[in-house]
């Protein structure tokens, strides 16, 4: 297994039907994208995953390959799973009682099975980063509102400040607010507190950056400006984005994973998906028939 | 067209007739206070002087005064908030944050709301039988403390709770997401949120614990006290000093109590300068309260 996995780290192509026998079975996802043309090692892979809340089962053998650098978009009507998903890769779920994973998620380079028992939440928590659907800003400053991750890790003074500079920069923010550091998250528009979030999660150097429905609280312009900035992140981070926005997926993303009732329907280079799908479900879920 | 005319002036009528019962019945509790209040005054604020202040209980009515009831009111009150405030916070943060939902903790639940209307005398007889007798705290401040501290308990429990729910879910995602401990999302996101709600609740509560008479009569406060308890801090080393912990006390719903309970016109003139003081105390952490809750949610909206 861990070699196996490893060997998928050479940048060779890969196709996702090398699951089958991590997770054979019915319900496994018939997925022939080739997204690791370009040579992309993986950086996560879904395998087998089943998830469950209570007795409810909400993901039913999720096996996926996401690879590094890129993003991948995750579509699907609403209660489809697909925050679900999401929430896997930093154990959120394992703030609720009744919440049971099976199966894995490997995560490259270290083998490291995020929802394995012997795995500690806090421990993926820490190494990944996840901005939600609404800016969930803390009500203390701009600056405390970045720094608050790095102080969780021991970052302190110097080096805080310029952390913090750093990932406001990168989040696209610095010029914004550079003179009212001190002042109050609360005083800034939904779109720069959304931006705030980001340089949040950004300033702890995640290995994968998480966004549940991103932009789905704010105006055109600040969901432009998020889609910039998530494109432009994909050079230093593995990105999954969960969106309810076809266009979303279409401009951000390098490939798409349409998911429906729980299932993984199918996984495609994004442009193939939305221009020619294989399955009929996905076609009729993105011209509109439903969902 | 002349049916609806009708219909609306009906409606119309209805509707008047509810804004006047609505506004009598509103009248009835404010006026009752405020009729309260004028008849205090009118009784006691010719009594109200520096003197009153600063001169022990007395036979002589003109030249009784209040300063060991509030001195000792005060020190009550030091003893219940340091006891009531950490107990019931840790509490409630328990509860609310760490606890599974279980049938445990929903017996614990009820059993909280329930402790908090129990009536106050049952907390003098458990304080006297338990503090005093077992424990021998003595009749003591310390006891008096703790007893009012079990009263408010329940109160601050719920505070807490109260104020921990209006945080928003996503907050505590967002915390934990970044890899916080459920002990750092409490220590520095949870309680400077709700610290608005937390302290609101703890105030009301001493509020209500100031004016509180039948447990502290049941443990055994006096009715007479003519000296202080020993200063808090001294010249000498440790200069710290607690022996005022094990002091006999009077507050001043009981010196109140004793005064009106005389024959004597003169005593009850100090009873209704005493209610003054008392009044004006309660109402003002009341006040605290309200620019606590205002200026906090002025600055958090979520």
């Amino acid at each position: 297994m861990r070699a196996q996995l490893d060997d998928r780290r050479l940048p060779k192509q890969m196709t996702t039907n090398d699951h089958r026998d991590v997770a054979a079975g019915p319900g496994v996802a018939e997925v022939k994208h080739k997204h690791g043309e370009q040579g992309h090692p993986v950086k996560a892979e879904v395998a087998g995953l089943n998830f469950f809340y209570g007795r409810v089962q909400a993901l039913k053998n999720i096996n996926l390959v996401f690879p590094a650098n890129q993003v991948g978009a995750i579509i699907g009507p609403s209660g489809c799973g697909k925050s679900t998903l999401l929430r896997c890769f930093n154990r959120i779920h394992d703030l609720y009682p009744e919440t049971r994973y099976e199966g894995k998620i490997i995560l490259q380079p270290s083998g490291i099975n995020l929802i394995g028992p012997e795995t500690d939440p806090l421990e993926m928590r820490l190494r990944m980063s996840m901005v939600f659907q609404k800016p969930n800003a803390f009500p203390k400053s701009v600056f405390e509102n970045v720094a608050f991750g790095l102080r969780l890790r021991g970052v302190k003074g110097k080096q805080l400040e310029e952390q913090v500079e750093q990932s406001l920069r990168l989040a696209a923010l610095w010029e914004e607010v550079k003179d009212r550091l001190k002042q109050s998250a609360y005083t800034l528009s939904g779109g720069q507190q959304q931006r705030l979030c980001i340089a949040r999660a950004l300033a702890t150097d995640p290995e994968m950056l998480l966004f549940d429905e991103p932009t789905s609280a704010l105006d055109p312009i600040a969901t432009a400006k998020i889609e910039n900035l998530i494109f432009e992140l994909k050079s230093r981070v593995t990105v999954i984005i969960v969106t309810h926005n076809m266009q979303q997926a279409a401009r951000v993303s390098d490939f798409t994973a349409f998911m429906y009732l729980g299932e993984l329907i199918e996984v495609l280079p994004t442009k193939q998906m939305f221009e020619n799908p294989t399955k009929k479900l996905t076609e009729d879920y993105i011209t509109g028939h439903f969902g | 067209m002349g049916d609806f005319g009708k219909i609306v002036a009906k409606r119309k009528r209805q509707d008047f007739a509810f804004n006047i019962i609505g506004i009598v019945c509103t009248l009835i509790g404010i006026v009752t206070l405020g009729a309260l209040l004028v008849d205090l005054l009118i009784d006691g604020i010719g009594r109200l002087d520096l003197g009153f202040l600063t001169s022990f209980p007395s036979r002589f009515a003109d030249r009784a005064g209040i300063l060991s009831s509030w001195v000792g009111t005060l020190l009550i009150m030091i003893v219940t908030a340091f006891t009531a405030v950490p107990l019931g916070v840790a509490a409630g943060v328990y509860l609310e944050e760490y606890a599974r939902k279980n049938w445990l903790t929903n017996l614990i639940e009820i059993n909280i709301a329930n402790l908090a209307g129990v009536p106050s005398i049952i907390y003098g007889l458990m304080a006297l039988g338990l503090l005093v007798y077992k424990f021998r705290l003595g009749q003591s401040v310390l006891t008096g403390g703790l007893t009012l501290a079990f009263l408010i308990l329940p109160i601050v429990i719920v505070a807490t709770r109260e104020a921990l729910r209006t945080i928003p879910q996503g907050i505590r995602e967002s915390a934990y997401a970044l890899g916080s401990t459920k002990w750092q999302v409490v220590r520095h996101h949870l309680l400077p949120y709700s610290i608005g709600g937390t302290m609101t609740g703890i105030i009301i509560a001493l509020s209500r614990a100031i004016g509180e008479t039948a447990p502290l009569i049941t443990i055994g406060a006096l009715t007479f006290i003519a000296f202080l308890p020993p200063p808090p801090i001294s010249a000498q080393p440790p200069f710290l000093s607690f022996e005022w912990l094990w002091s006999p006390f009077s507050v001043l719903p009981i010196q109140m109590f004793n005064w009106v309970s005389r024959p004597d016109q003169e005593f009850v003139v100090n009873a209704a300068a005493a209610g003054l003081v008392l009044i004006v105390v309660t109402l003002s952490l009341n006040a605290i309260a309200i620019i606590i809750r205002y200026r906090v949610r002025k600055r958090i909206k979520w």
